[in-house]
Parts: C-alpha cells; sequence; structure tokens
C-alpha cells in the first residue's frame, strides 16, 4: 500500500485498483471540530478535482477534492454518527470514501509523505 | 434554580460571574436567571378566558380533530410577558452598544425611521390595494428608486427584491434574460475568493457552473487570472466591492471592460455599498447589476430587528428584463408600479417575479427618510466617517495584532486582523469569548478564510471616537493576554450568564426539541 498525498490536503491510500480518501492530520488540526460530513453516493463516478464531500466543521464547510477519478466503490458510514473520527483517526480510521481508479498514471502528479512534510512545512 | 435544567445542558449561572456569591433564587442582583418556558408552566393554568367549544365539528373537518391537547406550557399572561423580558435582558442589541460584525453591517436604526414608518398612510396600506388609492406609497418607491439610481450611476432598478441574496439571484436573473435575449447560452459563472459567500451559492442557485479566481497577495482580485480565464463560455464575473477583505477593488474598471469585450456580464456584490456612497457610482465602474441591502447602507433594521431589503440597480443592458412590479417615473412626472396587465406593452422584457408584493415597503420608508434627514452631503460624510472609523481601529491595534493587509494601505469600512503573533494554543476564538465578558458583542471570526484566524471589525460610522476608543482599548487588552499566554483567557467568558458552550457538542448532537 502507498499514500500520497495533494496540496489541498487530501491523502490517497492505494491499494491494487483501489485508493482510500482522507484528508489530513494537518487539514483535520486547521479546521477543528469537525461536526458532520456529506458523502458521496457510492457507485457515483467522479473525476480527478470534484468535490464529491463536504467536511464540516465548527469554523468552516470545505470541499474535499478526489485526487483520483474513477468510480466511489464505498463511503465510510461510520462517521454518520461519528465525525469525530476524522478529527481522532484522520489518517486512518477517519477515511471518506474508496475509489476505484480510472487511471492509475494520475497518481504521478501527487507528493509522497516526504514532499507533503516539507509542503506543509512551507505554509 | 436547582429543580431546572435536568438535562445539564446549561451550565448554573452560579459557575459564572457569582465569584463564591449564591443566592437562593439563583438571580444575582437583577440578573436574572431563567428556565425554559416548558419547566415554568404548570398543567391547567392559562392567560386567557376561552368558552368551551360548542357544538358538533363541521361536516368534513373530523380528520383534522387532534387526538390529544397540545402540549403547551400554562402560565399567566404576566408569567409569560416577564419570561421573554427576562430572556432579552440576556440578549445583546445594537441598542446596547456596538456591533463590530464584519461583512454584516449592524449600526443605528435613526428613530425617525421608525416614526415615518408609523405613519398611517405607510404603515396601514395593504398591498392589494388599488394603485391609484395608495399614490403616497408609490411616490416613496418611485423616490427611493430614483435615489439608487442615482447614487449608484445606473440605469434602473428592481426594487422587489428583500435582502441581499435576493436581490444576488434577481441580478443574475437579469443575466441570464439578456443573454438568452441574444440566444447566447453561457453556464460559468467566475466568483473570486475575495467574494462573498453568498455569491457562489447564488450563481449555482440560479443554474450556473462557479469556478473560483484566486486572490493577490494584497487581497484583491487577481485581474491576470480572471482575464486568462474568460472565454465565450462565461456569462459572468460576481465581484464584491469593497470586498470581504475590506478593500476596494481598485481594478473594477479593467476587470469590467475586460468580461465586457469578452461578451459577458458584471454583477457586483453591493453590501458594503456604504463604504462608497458619494464616493464612487459603480455605474462607471461599468457594473451592469448590483443589489444595495437597504439594512446596511441605509439604516434599516438588520438581524432579529427587521427584514432586510435587496434593491438591484441595472445598467442599460439589464434594465429592460427587470422583474415585475416595476417601478416608474413617467414622463409626466408620475409614479406608477408596472404590473402584469401593463407589461406588454410597457415592460415587456421582464423576467418574472421576485416577490408577491411591491417589496419590503416598511424598510422603503425607512431607507428614504434616512436618505432625505441625511442629503447628498450627509450620505457622502457617512461613507467617510465608516471608512474612517475602520481606519481608526486599524491602526490603533496593528501594533499588537496582525493586520495582513494594513501594510498595503487604508482599509475601506472593514479592519481585517489575523490570528498571527499569539501565543501557541490561543486561538481567534479565545479574543472573541474575551470580548463577551469585556461586555461587546464580538466581531466576525473566521472569515473571510483568507485569513488565517481571521477577525473583521466593521465599527460603523455611527460609533463615536469615545465609543471607538473603549472597544479598542478592551481588544488591545484582550490581544495583549493572548500573546502573552494568560492562561484565564481560554476560560472566557467567565462573567456572562453562560461560560463557553461547547460549539461542538452543539453541533454534532443538537438538542432541538423539549423534552429532550
Amino acid at each position: 500500500m502507498t499514500t500520497y498525498y495533494t496540496e489541498d490536503h487530501e491523502w490517497i491510500a492505494v491499494e491494487g485498483d483501489t485508493g482510500t480518501v482522507g484528508i489530513t492530520n494537518y487539514a483535520q488540526g486547521q479546521l477543528g471540530d469537525i461536526t458532520y460530513v456529506e458523502l458521496p453516493a457510492a457507485g457515483a463516478t467522479v473525476a480527478k478535482g470534484d468535490a464529491p464531500c463536504v467536511v464540516d466543521s465548527v469554523k468552516a464547510a470545505s470541499d474535499v477534492y478526489t485526487p483520483v477519478s474513477g468510480e466511489v466503490a464505498e463511503v465510510n458510514e461510520a462517521l454518520a454518527d461519528a465525525p469525530e473520527l476524522v478529527n481522532t483517526e484522520a489518517e486512518s480510521g477517519g477515511w471518506l470514501f474508496r475509489v476505484k481508479l480510472a487511471d492509475p498514471a494520475e497518481l504521478g502528479a501527487l507528493m509522497d509523505k516526504a514532499a507533503y512534510d516539507a509542503f506543509v512545512e512551507s505554509l | 434554580m436547582s429543580a431546572v435544567n435536568a438535562a445539564g445542558w446549561r451550565p448554573e449561572m452560579s459557575q459564572g460571574s457569582a465569584q463564591g456569591a449564591v443566592t437562593a433564587s439563583g438571580d444575582k442582583g437583577l440578573m436574572l436567571e431563567e428556565a425554559l418556558i416548558f419547566e415554568l408552566g404548570r398543567p391547567g393554568t392559562c392567560g386567557v378566558d376561552i368558552d368551551e367549544p360548542e357544538g358538533a365539528v363541521l361536516p368534513g373537518l373530523e380528520k383534522f380533530l387532534r387526538a390529544s391537547a397540545p402540549d403547551l406550557p400554562g402560565l399567566t399572561e404576566p408569567e409569560t410577558v416577564r419570561h421573554y423580558t427576562r430572556l432579552s435582558r440576556q440578549n445583546y442589541a445594537i441598542d446596547l452598544g456596538p456591533f463590530p460584525l464584519g461583512s454584516c453591517t449592524m449600526k443605528h436604526n435613526p428613530r425617525l425611521n421608525e416614526k415615518v414608518a408609523r405613519l398611517p398612510g405607510f404603515a396601514d396600506v395593504h398591498p392589494l390595494q388599488p394603485q391609484q388609492t395608495v399614490r403616497g406609497a408609490v411616490e416613496v418607491i418611485v423616490q427611493l428608486a430614483d435615489w439608487l439610481v442615482t447614487l449608484t450611476g445606473m440605469h434602473a432598478v428592481a426594487m422587489t427584491p428583500k435582502a441581499g441574496a435576493h436581490g444576488e439571484l434577481c441580478g443574475l436573473l437579469c443575466i441570464r434574460a439578456a443573454l438568452e435575449a441574444r440566444g447566447d447560452k453561457r453556464e460559468v459563472i467566475l466568483v473570486p475568493e475575495s467574494a462573498h459567500g453568498t455569491n457562489p451559492a447564488t450563481a449555482a442557485f440560479a443554474g450556473y457552473r462557479v469556478e473560483n479566481i484566486p486572490a493577490t497577495a494584497d487581497g484583491r482580485v487577481d485581474l491576470a487570472a480572471l482575464t486568462a480565464r474568460l472565454g465565450p463560455d462565461v456569462a459572468a464575473v460576481m465581484i464584491t466591492n469593497p470586498n470581504t477583505c475590506g478593500l476596494f477593488e481598485r481594478d473594477m474598471k479593467a476587470i469590467a471592460d475586460a468580461v465586457h469585450a469578452a461578451g459577458g456580464l458584471v454583477y457586483c456584490d453591493g453590501a458594503n455599498f456604504n463604504a462608497i456612497v458619494g464616493k464612487v457610482r459603480p455605474g462607471d465602474l461599468g457594473i451592469d447589476a448590483m443589489h444595495i441591502n437597504l439594512h446596511k447602507t441605509f439604516s434599516t433594521p438588520h438581524g432579529g430587528g427587521g427584514p432586510g431589503s435587496g434593491p438591484v440597480v441595472l445598467s442599460e443592458a439589464l434594465a429592460p428584463f427587470a422583474p415585475l412590479p416595476y417601478a416608474e417615473r413617467t414622463a409626466e412626472g408620475y409614479c406608477r408600479l408596472i404590473e402584469e396587465e401593463d407589461a406588454g406593452t410597457d415592460h415587456p422584457h421582464a423576467f418574472g417575479r421576485m416577490s408577491a408584493f411591491h417589496g419590503q415597503m416598511g424598510m422603503f420608508t425607512r431607507a428614504l427618510t434616512y436618505i432625505l434627514s441625511h442629503g447628498a452631503d450627509g450620505l457622502r460624510q457617512v461613507s467617510e466617517d465608516a471608512v474612517l472609523n475602520a481606519n481608526y481601529v486599524l491602526r490603533s491595534l496593528e501594533d499588537v495584532l496582525d493586520a495582513p493587509f494594513g501594510k498595503a494601505g487604508p482599509c475601506m469600512h472593514e479592519a481585517l486582523f489575523s490570528d498571527v503573533g499569539l501565543a501557541e494554543g490561543f486561538t481567534t476564538l479565545d479574543i472573541a469569548k474575551g470580548l463577551i465578558d469585556e461586555g461587546f458583542h464580538p466581531m466576525t471570526v473566521y472569515f473571510p478564510l483568507v485569513v488565517h484566524g481571521a477577525m473583521l471589525v466593521e465599527p460603523t460610522e455611527t460609533e463615536s471616537k469615545a465609543g471607538l476608543d473603549r472597544f479598542i482599548a478592551s481588544l488591545r487588552s484582550l490581544a495583549e493576554r493572548a500573546r502573552a499566554g494568560d492562561a484565564a483567557l481560554k476560560a472566557a467568558p467567565v462573567l456572562a450568564p453562560r461560560r463557553r458552550l461547547d460549539e461542538t457538542l452543539a453541533a454534532r448532537k443538537p438538542v432541538l426539541v423539549h423534552p429532550a
């Protein structure tokens, strides 16, 4: 499994042809306490850069952009009752949705962990 | 009040300002505790003497019969009046002190406006009365329309939208009608980051696709990025000027020229028009449509105090498409509202209606009173004083609060600060909560999003220098405490009827019914 990162502070962990998407620990820290997560419908087709998901916090409602194109394979149903998982386990149990990759080549444009950490450091 | 708050969701007042003093009632001096009205009520008590219903239910209405009595709290009339009056004393209002909400102007509502609005000839007219029986009211609408057109340098005005966002929708529908009239199917609206949050929402609601345009480092629209994006698919741009960073979009004319050259139209969010009245005419900047918040710029009540009103001024290109009823002064000087029966000949391209009736008549009366009582010179001074006050706040605090755009020059009607420089763990929210202890309504926080931990202060022209100095002294003290990492500030407010509430829990698990 390889994890990639975007400049919009999403992560995507890829295993086989499926990527699991969430927001980074840095992003949840910036947003503050998450109060609601609006998830896409499973089966929906998304294109890289679309915002199929919205994360509401006490400060703002923020779009989550999908780092890759494909079909939404699964969404994290646990967030309906426990949106705080995005705060407490941003990069594990607080994942948002899984995408069946349409074009694995899109991953090439994303950052690895070291590059993302350096990017956050530069902000 | 030990018997109430069984659910435990309200901290007891004794945890607040009591400082050890506990009274039998739970009240402190004249600061009154208050239970929920359902907790106060007693079964069987009623404020009015209602006859038992007589006879059978009318045929056909049986299915509407209630199965059980409604669960209404039983209180006498004086208990009910006292309940709401006591609650109102825990509230904060523009008549109690400054309301420095940025981008949401809250200023004094002159009492002369109220007096005029209550004149029977205005207060008691009915919207279904024939126009010839309400000539005075129609004259007020048309006179106000004349002023708005003159002050903005535009061609016409749609008076009926009920608030700012309703005005935005009206403006976009005019733009859509104008484009469709020339067979143009453009589908994109460009909205810069410095625009009001309602702008992209309005564009999406009107059926357009929204694309963002980035801001420059000095908080304004990136003209180069905007120009690069223009094309045959762009219907319009929506720009807030002055923008949410409290800055004048100085490239407005160049933006409008570029948009027009590409075949698009220009919508301006005029919510902040109060900063430029008498100084700049939006019509001269090439704007095609702009709403004016009468409740901001022209002092009609706002927030809980009254309804909004958002007339939209229109360029010559858009005027034919303005909705009905359309206020007009005929060549003979005769005021009228064009309705459907005359529209076919007199205003044939109207896109439809925004409102069943004529708009917020009560607000028209107040706004016209405000305009006439100030005069053209007075309105110019209103804007000058609003900008002066905001700059006074900005310059008085920039040594203790980071002002991200302060170096670039004066601000308009709003002073914008960030949380840069606060001690580790201290946030904008702490300063906002501290202001409650200081006796002020907090400013707008965490907006605009382009500034980290934004604090947006709009003092308005109605605050005196003495009043501003008190506010500045409080904010300075809080900023110094947050910079020094004063742990006590994290607990603020400690002097208010309630302590800091759990906003997260309130949003995640809202208790919306009683009993919970």
